[in-house]
């Protein structure tokens, strides 16, 4: 159950996708996701479904796979949809049944609504499938070190992040470990109503939070024993440097958003 | 009734990057009133077998049927089956969460609907079984205990369910000598007492020597050998093949061999070797 979460997992490999810059990729992520909410028409969404293939293939993981991390929002993706079709306003209506207006408009919006949020997982399932969370984090810190000039906490956020990404398989595990030994004791999380479910809760909650403090005091012990201070003067292992896989993957970026530019102004 | 277990297979994480094949074709069947130690060392697969017998994983392919009922079937209440099959984790102490000793222990009853009476009963009865001092130790606090004491309130909260069956995941490790010594006594005593079939899963041989009276060797999720201790343990290179220990009883016994002493084959419990070396020394050495 815990098993089918596939964002924010990291998919070992040596493709040039994987061998680009955490910096480079975390840009064109964030390129590709606003071009998407930029679209307004099918054949657009044809396109960015198109690029986005392309780069899987590349990266040599499976789409299957891709579409597998789609699945645990589906009830979220399904949520907006039907939000959207039954509260937006529009003027063409498409069915009108007592209390049940439904427009064009609405449809329309709601489809894209959710072919939305789907190419957002999707993008940065594919950025997160390929850049270990050492260099996304890496990548972040060095993208956002400008800000500290105007003392924002770049290095904090980053190791943050780091200790974040690096315990939540360890909290996964945890997790399904305790609720198994509940579970052998008879403990019942699946059925009854919300009041008795959420009780059900407690004898998970409780020896998780406590084996998470007890992490957290031994990780700050370790941290401490190898005298961590902080960003400043700290020197690191790994460089981080731009090659010419960084120059290609930003044009194929700038022509695809090019061409939905084109598209949208032809078509829409 | 038996447990049977046939063709078992299981895959973790099936289709991801990371996918495990962690049993590979296991069949066994584990007989009424039975001592079966369980070794393999780590990564072997033994976990996730007992982790089957209690139907908390299901099987990828093959069957387990536990009393006669498949525990796969969806017609199977499977928390019955968890009521005759009690399944102790590995540092069960981590699953201890309630404010006291008693409550947390009543927590496996409670569950099974017991009225207060027979919870408080079987309360009391797990903490003897344990060698826990009820009077002293049922309003305190888990988290004040012990790493031992801990441990052995966690046993109790599976006892407490009263299973036929009680499977033991590793209950010795990261205990100090003395702790090791306690819980398998108490183990010994439990199967003595009750006669409950126990399934013990452990990477030490000498733990399973003391105890066992049918050694289950795992290797890459397959099952290596199946038999008496004093068979399996006589196989001492094929063990260390696959990264295992024979008891330090047979070890001593082969250097006993090399030094051309006449020990007999299959010692391998502590007492036997003693007897052999007491025989060796004479009668007169007892005395020192
Ligand atoms: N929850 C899990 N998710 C994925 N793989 C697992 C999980 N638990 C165990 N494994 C893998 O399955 C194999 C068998 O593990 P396990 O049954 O725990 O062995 P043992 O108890 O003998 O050490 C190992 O390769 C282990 O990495
Ligand atoms: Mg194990």
């Amino acid at each position: 159950m815990l098993n089918d979460i596939t964002l924010g997992q990291y998919f070992p490999g040596d493709s040039p996708v994987h061998r680009m810059d955490p910096r480079m990729k975390l840009i064109l992520t964030i390129a590709y996701i606003v071009g998407v909410f930029f679209i307004g028409n099918l054949p657009g969404y044809l396109l960015a479904l198109a690029f986005l293939y392309i780069v899987v293939r590349i990266s040599g993981i499976s789409f299957k796979y891709l579409l597998k991390g789609v699945r645990p929002l589906r009830f979220i993706i399904l949520f907006t949809f039907i939000l959207n079709l039954f509260f937006v306003q529009g003027e063409t209506p498409l069915i009108d049944i007592g209390f049940i207006h439904i427009t064009r408009e609405a449809l329309r919006n709601a489809i894209f609504f959710a072919l939305r949020l789907i190419f957002l997982v999707m993008g940065t399932s594919v950025l997160t499938l390929t850049t270990s969370p050492m260099q996304l984090t890496d990548g972040l810190e060095r993208l956002l070190r400008p800000l500290q000039k105007i003392h924002f906490p770049a290095h904090e956020l980053a190791m943050m992040m780091t200790i974040a990404l690096r315990f939540i398989p360890t909290l996964l595990e945890e997790t399904d470990k305790i609720q198994k030994a509940q579970m052998a004791r008879g403990a019942d999380f699946e059925s009854g109503n919300l009041i008795t479910r959420a009780k059900a809760m407690i004898p998970l909650l409780v020896p998780l939070f406590v084996s998470a403090f007890r992490r957290a005091n031994e990780l700050a012990m370790a941290m401490e024993a190898r005298c961590y201070r902080g960003g400043d003067h700290r020197t690191r292992l790994r460089e981080l440097k731009y090659t010419r896989l960084d120059v290609y993957g930003a044009l194929a970026t700038v022509v695809y958003i090019a061409l939905i530019v084109v598209e949208g102004r032809l078509l829409g | 009734m038996p447990i049977v277990i046939e063709h078992l297979n299981y895959v973790y994480m099936s289709g991801g990057p990371y996918e495990t094949h962690a049993l590979d074709d296991v069949s066994l069947t584990i007989e009424d009133g039975e001592f079966v130690g369980l070794i393999g060392h780590t990564g072997s697969g033994k976990s996730t077998l007992v982790q089957h017998l209690n139907g908390l994983l299901l099987p990828t392919s093959g069957t387990i049927t536990v009393d006669g009922l498949n525990i796969a079937d969806k017609a199977t209440d499977r928390r019955a089956i968890r009521r005759k099959v009690g399944l102790v984790f590995q540092y069960p102490e981590n699953q201890l969460f309630e404010e006291t000793v008693e409550k947390d222990i009543a927590f496996g009853p409670k569950n099974l609907g017991l009225d207060d009476a027979e919870i408080a009963r079987r309360v009391k009865g797990a903490m003897r079984k344990v060698a826990l001092d009820y009077d002293a130790l049922h309003e305190r606090s888990v988290f004040e205990l012990s790493g031992g004491q801990m441990r052995r309130v966690a046993i109790a909260g599976v006892l407490a369910m009263e299973p036929r069956t009680l499977v033991l995941d590793e209950p010795c490790a990261g205990l100090d000598p003395r702790g090791r010594e306690e819980i398998l006594g108490l183990i010994r005593d439990l199967h003595r007492d009750t006669g409950a079939t126990i399934v013990m899963v452990s990477h030490s041989m000498d733990d399973v020597a003391s105890l066992a009276e049918r050694v289950i060797v795992m290797n890459h999720g397959r099952v290596a050998m199946d038999g008496a201790p004093r068979e399996v343990f006589s196989r001492g290179a094929e063990l260390r093949a696959i990264g295992l220990d024979v008891p330090q009883a047979v070890l001593l016994a082969d250097k006993l061999r090399e030094r051309g002493f006449d020990v007999p084959q299959g010692v391998y419990r502590v007492e036997e070797i003693k007897a052999v070396i007491e025989g060796i020394v004479g009668k007169g050495a007892r005395a020192c």
